[in-house]
């Protein structure tokens, strides 16, 4: 009589806490252990790749400053999809609205580029919000009217975005003295974000996008809305018979993600670029949506995991620089870490028991554990 | 001559079509099983890579094809691992996908830039490919096109007649009911999945291969996004997604023309909008449409399934 063993997968009924947080741990770990090989199977010597690509960029002052220049998007336009994420409204097209924020607040920088006054910077973060809003009224207008699939709207609106810009800075915005490169004048002093610490590039926007976070993580905790937003998404029945007005939410989340995008577009150009270029970013817009899910869609998780993806930026630059690493392995790492990710979800919903099969003719007098 | 002109459009037509008919087609089977896959931009460029990389190393363009079809299907695997057997949420896993995937293809295809590769043979049936505008129009393109028409005619056929179509179909409306009578529904979804893989893959080594015999990065630039939205276009009919295909193929072809006829005036970045703008339009017909494309959606798509027992 074997008494073999089986396994038994069942669903939770209450998802443990530390292991939703331990996860996103666990898949961190899970990416660097693929790095690992996938650097050997390069033929690149594994550990100097891993220490280049993960460590030495945050053992200086100004690696840990750039550090928090590349996290400033990603934390912001984070904070913006997880609140749609939570109420199932896919906005993957912040790629696109940080473009157009880019856009909308580097033309009010050119427009006033010879005038000097504390009222520009300000008029062009509006312009940037109402930009990236702008441009993410499309798919909510086509999902709430006629019901439209916002991800492919969204998508297919960063590559006209992106087609926008490079037909501006092509032709009516290039610089009239810039020897016919594709690019702006540079923006004038009042247009750029003051730098917060001598000799790197962290700019007044780093801390706001810190800002914007513990904003996000109040709005979604403490306030009506957020609770609105996340039954929306959990239980859009219970949503519908509390009265909560699914079209108003839904544009409420693409207002806000829209917003936050366009605003650090024009955080990029007022800061670290300091004009129109046509390319304005290495795919922040996609890389929050693996942001957002490794914290958990959590703001504040999302400060953690802004910093760790903006670190597979720099890490991927340094690697690039100390071993010869190819840039594209960033990609991949970002890729390999969502995955990883999404397979440790499994164990925050489901539970594993092991229980021992139980012998056939006797059997019915023992309890089956 | 305007005849041989007119040819040689539809010929690029027909260039641009194919591998969005593949995606397509692939991804139509897909989701008729209940899954929605949205990582078929990533499938379809490590499709276009590891063709384009075989068929240089090997010189066989055959061998090209098929190392993109296996690409795409171990993409597809991936998917098929962390949706199906874990239940992943269907949208996020495809999302990475494509991240992983564009990342993977510019990795892997960074010595591969800049190196020409012999095209696919085109069909060549002496005497009659060379009857004018018969010839060229009918028996001068290369396998994979005769193959894409195949393809819809097998997949119309697969669906509509089959016992194994109308499982995966059943399976697609109702995983539940089609559980408890005996189907294995992960299993089905399994091989859709897989499909769906083998065919993005295809498209994207007829990309690399045939349309632009190069590589670069990111070539694929959107066309596994249409294709997704092709499928929501023909409301899941295989020559509906034929009929799509070919409008969009179109859509390319008249940009790229107005762009090299001085462009109307018009800059040459604002034409390429133009196949994007025209999903967006499409999409928001269709939902407006008398027709209601979405009525005929499956009525599983995209929601996971764990197997209760």
């Amino acid at each position: 009589m074997s008494l073999s063993t089986s396994f038994k997968i069942e669903p939770r009924r209450e998802i443990p806490r530390s292991l939703l947080y331990a996860t996103p741990l666990l898949a961190v770990v899970l990416t660097v252990v693929a790095g690992f090989f996938i650097f050997l199977f390069m033929g690149y010597d594994p550990f100097l790749s891993l220490y280049h690509f993960f460590v030495s960029p945050l053992l200086t002052f100004y690696g840990l400053s750039e550090l928090m220049v590349k996290a400033a998007p990603l934390i912001m336009i984070g904070v913006g999809l997880a609140i749609g994420f939570r109420a199932n409204v896919w906005n993957i097209g912040a790629e696109g609205q940080l473009t157009l924020g880019a856009i909308t607040g580097g033309v009010v920088a050119l427009a006033f580029w010879n005038q000097e006054g504390i009222w520009i910077l300000p008029l062009m973060c509006i312009a940037g919000i109402l930009g990236g809003m702008a441009y993410a009224a499309i798919p909510a207008f086509l999902k709430t009217h006629l019901n439209v699939n916002e991800i492919l709207t969204s998508l297919m609106l960063t590559y006209v975005a992106t087609l926008f810009l490079s037909t501006l800075v092509y032709g009516p915005l290039k610089d009239p003295m810039g020897f016919n490169f594709p690019q702006s004048r540079m923006f004038g002093d009042s247009a750029l974000l003051p730098i917060l610490l001598e000799g790197t590039r962290m700019h007044l926007g780093t801390v706001l996008a810190l800002l914007i976070a513990v904003a996000g993580w109040v709005l979604m905790t403490f306030t009506i809305v957020g609770f609105q937003i996340r039954v929306l998404g959990q239980a859009p029945a219970a949503a519908r018979f509390a009265g909560f007005s699914r079209t108003k939410l839904i544009w409420l989340c693409l207002m806000i993600s829209g917003g936050l995008a366009g605003l650090a577009g024009t955080f990029e150009v007022s800061g670290p670029i300091g004009q129109l270029i046509p390319v304005i970013t290495p795919g922040y817009g996609f890389t929050a949506i693996i942001v957002a899910f490794l914290g958990r869609l959590h703001p504040l998780g999302i400060i953690l995991s802004g910093l760790l993806m903006a670190l597979s930026y720099i890490g991927g630059e340094n690697a690039q620089v100390e071993v010869g690493l190819p840039q594209a392995v960033t990609g991949v790492f970002q890729g390999l870490l969502l995955f990883f990710l999404l397979a440790s979800d499994f164990l925050v919903r489901y539970r594993i028991r092991r229980r021992a099969a139980v012998p056939q003719a006797v059997g019915a007098a023992q309890p089956a554990e | 001559m305007a005849p041989d002109a007119a040819v040689l459009v539809i010929l690029t037509v027909v260039g641009a079509a194919t591998p969005l008919l593949f995606a397509a087609l692939g991804e139509l089977v897909v989701e008729k099983s209940g899954v929605l896959n949205l990582g078929v931009e990533g499938m379809m460029i490590l499709g276009a890579v590891s063709a384009f990389a075989v068929a240089v190393s090997t010189g066989s363009g055959a061998l090209g094809v098929v190392a993109g079809m296996l690409a795409g299907m171990a993409m597809a695997f991936i998917f098929g691992v962390l949706t199906l057997t874990l239940a992943a949420n269907q949208v996020a896993t495809g999302l990475a996908l494509t991240i992983f995937g564009l990342g993977l293809s510019s990795l892997m295809g960074a010595s591969f830039i800049g190196i020409p590769v012999e095209p696919l043979a085109k069909l060549s049936i002496p005497g009659i490919s060379q009857i004018p505008i018969i010839g060229p129009l009918f028996f001068g393109h290369d396998a994979l096109v005769y193959l894409s028409f195949a393809a819809v005619v097998a997949i119309a056929w697969f669906l509509k007649k089959s016992r194994a179509g109308m499982i995966l179909r059943a399976v697609g409306e109702s995983d539940i009911s089609a559980h408890s009578i005996g189907y294995n529904v992960i299993a089905v979804r399994y091989r859709a999945v897989l499909f769906g893989g083998a065919m993005a893959g295809l498209g994207g080594a007829f990309l690399s291969l045939s349309y632009t015999p190069l590589w670069n990065e990111g070539m694929t630039a959107g066309r596994g996004w249409i294709a997704l939205a092709l499928v929501v276009f023909s409301s899941w009919r295989p020559w509906r997604l034929l009929v799509g295909a070919y409008l969009f193929g179109g859509v390319t072809i008249l940009q790229l023309y107005t762009q090299g006829a001085g462009g109307l005036g018009i800059p040459a970045q604002v034409m390429s909008m133009l196949p994007y703008l025209a999903t967006i339009l499409v999409l928001a017909v269709i939902a407006a449409g008398p027709w209601k494309g979405r009525l005929d959606a499956p009525a599983c798509l995209g929601k996971p399934f764990r197997p209760s027992t």
